[in-house]
């Protein structure tokens, strides 16, 4: 913890009436994958957008390999790779152009023809962009991303919108990537994404972070909360078990229910009271332990997919 | 420099796979050339060389169409963005816009000085060192106002109407449609504040009345100055973001460009050589030993 790559101390960042980012600080290490997790407006992307010299921050300070990217947004940006949100390239381009044409802006280079065979687009290679799946747009985006051998590489949302078997792709690419020590920061609000891939994970609401450490740390602090899945006999209402004694939050999920309790075991027993008294029965009752979901539910009392 | 290499040819690779492009660069000048030369000018070489002029302005005007609609597009698309996380200027990506249209634009005008002399038998197609610097500044000057316009406004659909808006006057007011002799007084009163008038009459002068450039240098330099000013007003007011506002003084900043040509426009009013040459050029195909059958200017 001793020398960041990447720094951020009390960044904030407007736009117009909208307040993006209230005071962020955050620091990452050389080799770490450090993730940004929160809903869709949370200033995730705001946050990711500064860093990588596309915005100008409004206050605080921040410091990418060394460099600040309005002072120095040309050495910044030989340094960096990244893939972006709402993004796109020219229809007409060729897969194998669009590396090229990428490649050929940076001082340090990785072999074009390596990075398709790599991102498995070599077949693709004469295709116009127009061409490609949402899963090919996706891998090209994270080849030209590292086209640069970049040190520290920015990954905004790199799963988004993209289907499970496309984004288990994605995953062991960014594995892969893990692997050889590459410096990633990447936002995303899929709990699965941060607890496998992530170091280390700064939950974000509002424009604040609200939480930050290992996912394991992450969940352990919650660990006063326990998810109780149970499954009835008849239906019964969301609104009616939350507000049963110990419990934070009821939902129903595939005709069961999910409880967050913050006592359980006053959880269980006034549930199973309440069942009785509704002429109910349980017909299954399972205690898993907390994910980061349930983090973000303890800390913040929402989902984090509303 | 290498990144502008780059792009300059990327984008030309792009444009040739664009069917507006070809459209706006290819037919649209060639059709423009028939019609002139085949119906207005009956296919007179003499005639066909006096709308050679108006002819090469309207390919080398055309130019804006296709820059302000591409630019904007790789706003709205989010393209530009791609290009501001690489280690890319914004002049990278203007100049190269600019450079990629000239290169693509000058085929275009020996195609037509081409057939102008083997189809149509023109054969003297007048000074042709002034036509090229002409059509060299042109093109320059026309895309940088499409970068202009692409940079004051925010969607494509606000990109088409202005170009209409541009459009209409440019090719309707300045000569490159109904000779300038031929317009009305009032009108040619206006036509002297254009850009496109000095383009078409520098055009018409160097191939139909074979001006050396010398003769020619206010026409050119006053599209030298726009050309550099309006690709400096573009640079200043490039965006990178789709939903980046134009800045408040943006427009102020557009209006600025056409300030060289109301000034030139105000001095042309108190000399009044550019109607005069217009109007000679007009008298020299429009009498009848020439073979066009147009009438006779009323003025």
């Amino acid at each position: 913890m001793s020398n960041p790559i990447l720094l951020v101390e009390n960044l904030e960042k407007r736009y117009d009436d909208v307040h993006a980012v209230r005071g962020v600080s955050f620091s990452v290490e050389q080799g770490e994958v450090f993730g940004l997790l929160g809903p869709n407006g949370a200033g995730k992307t705001s946050t990711i957008e500064v860093l990588e010299g596309l915005r100008v921050a409004d206050g605080g300070r921040v410091s990418v390999c060394g460099y600040d990217p309005v002072k120095n947004p040309t050495e910044l940006k030989h340094e960096i790779g990244a893939a972006l949100q709402s993004t796109s390239l020219p229809d007409k381009i060729r897969v194998n152009e669009a590396l090229r044409l990428f490649a050929s802006f940076y001082k340090r280079r990785r072999s074009p023809d390596e990075l398709l065979k790599r991102f498995g687009l070599e077949e693709k290679r004469n295709a116009f962009y127009s061409q490609l799946s949402g899963g090919q747009k996706q891998r090209l985006a994270l080849a030209i991303a590292i086209v640069n051998d970049p040190k520290v590489l920015f990954l905004d949302e790199p799963t988004a919108g993209l289907d499970p078997q496309v984004r288990r792709e994605i995953y062991d690419i960014i594995e892969e990537l893990k692997s050889q020590k590459k410096t990633i920061v990447l936002t995303t609000h899929y709990i699965e994404e941060a607890e496998r891939l992530c170091d280390r994970v700064a939950i974000v609401d509002h424009g604040k972070v609200i939480a930050m450490g290992t996912p394991r740390e992450l969940k352990q602090s919650s660990a006063n909360t326990t998810r109780v899945e149970v499954r009835l006999a008849k239906p019964a209402s969301e609104g009616r078990m939350k507000t049963l004694d110990g419990v934070a939050d009821a939902r129903e999920v595939d005709g069961g229910y999910v409880l967050h309790c913050q006592r359980t075991a006053p959880a269980i027993v006034s549930l199973v009271k309440h069942l009785e008294a509704e002429g109910n029965e349980l017909v299954s009752l399972e205690i898993a332990t907390p994910s980061l979901e349930d983090v973000f539910i303890e800390l913040t009392g929402r989902r984090l997919r509303d | 420099m290498t990144n502008l290499v780059t792009l300059t040819r990327v984008r030309m690779q792009l444009a040739l796979r664009n069917k507006m492009f070809f459209f706006f660069s290819v037919i649209m000048p060639l059709g423009f050339f028939f019609l002139y030369a085949g119906v207005f000018a009956k296919g007179y070489p003499r005639a066909v060389s006096f709308f050679l002029g108006p002819v090469l302005a309207l390919n080398v005007m055309g130019s804006f169409w296709g820059l302000s609609a591409t630019l904007v597009m790789f706003r709205e698309q989010g393209i530009l963005r791609r290009f501001h996380v690489a280690p890319v200027s914004s002049s990278d990506m203007l100049a190269s816009s600019v450079l990629a249209n000239f290169v693509l634009t000058l085929p275009t005008v020996v195609v037509i000085l081409l057939l102008a002399r083997f189809v149509f038998h023109v054969h003297n197609l007048g000074n042709l060192v002034s036509a090229a610097f002409f059509v060299c500044v042109g093109t320059v000057a026309f895309g940088s106002l499409g970068l202009v316009v692409a940079s004051i406004t925010n969607t494509m659909q606000e990109t088409q109407v202005l170009n209409q808006l541009l459009w209409l006057p440019l090719i309707f007011l300045s000569g490159a449609t109904m000779p300038l002799a031929y317009l009305p007084k009032m009108v040619q009163g206006f036509a002297v504040f254009l850009p496109a008038t000095y383009l078409v009459t520098g055009l018409q002068q160097a191939t139909f009345s074979s001006k050396p450039i010398h003769e020619l240098f206010v026409y050119f330099f006053a599209l030298v100055f726009w050309a550099i000013l309006s690709f400096f007003v573009a640079s200043q007011l490039f965006r990178w973001e789709p939903e980046t506002k134009i800045p408040r003084n943006a427009k102020l900043w557009a209006a600025a460009t056409i300030l060289p040509f109301i000034l030139l426009g105000i001095w042309e009013h108190g000399n009044g050589k550019m109607l005069m040459e217009a109007q000679a050029a007009y008298r020299a195909i429009s009498s009848p030993d020439n073979g066009a059958t147009q009438e006779t200017p009323k003025n």
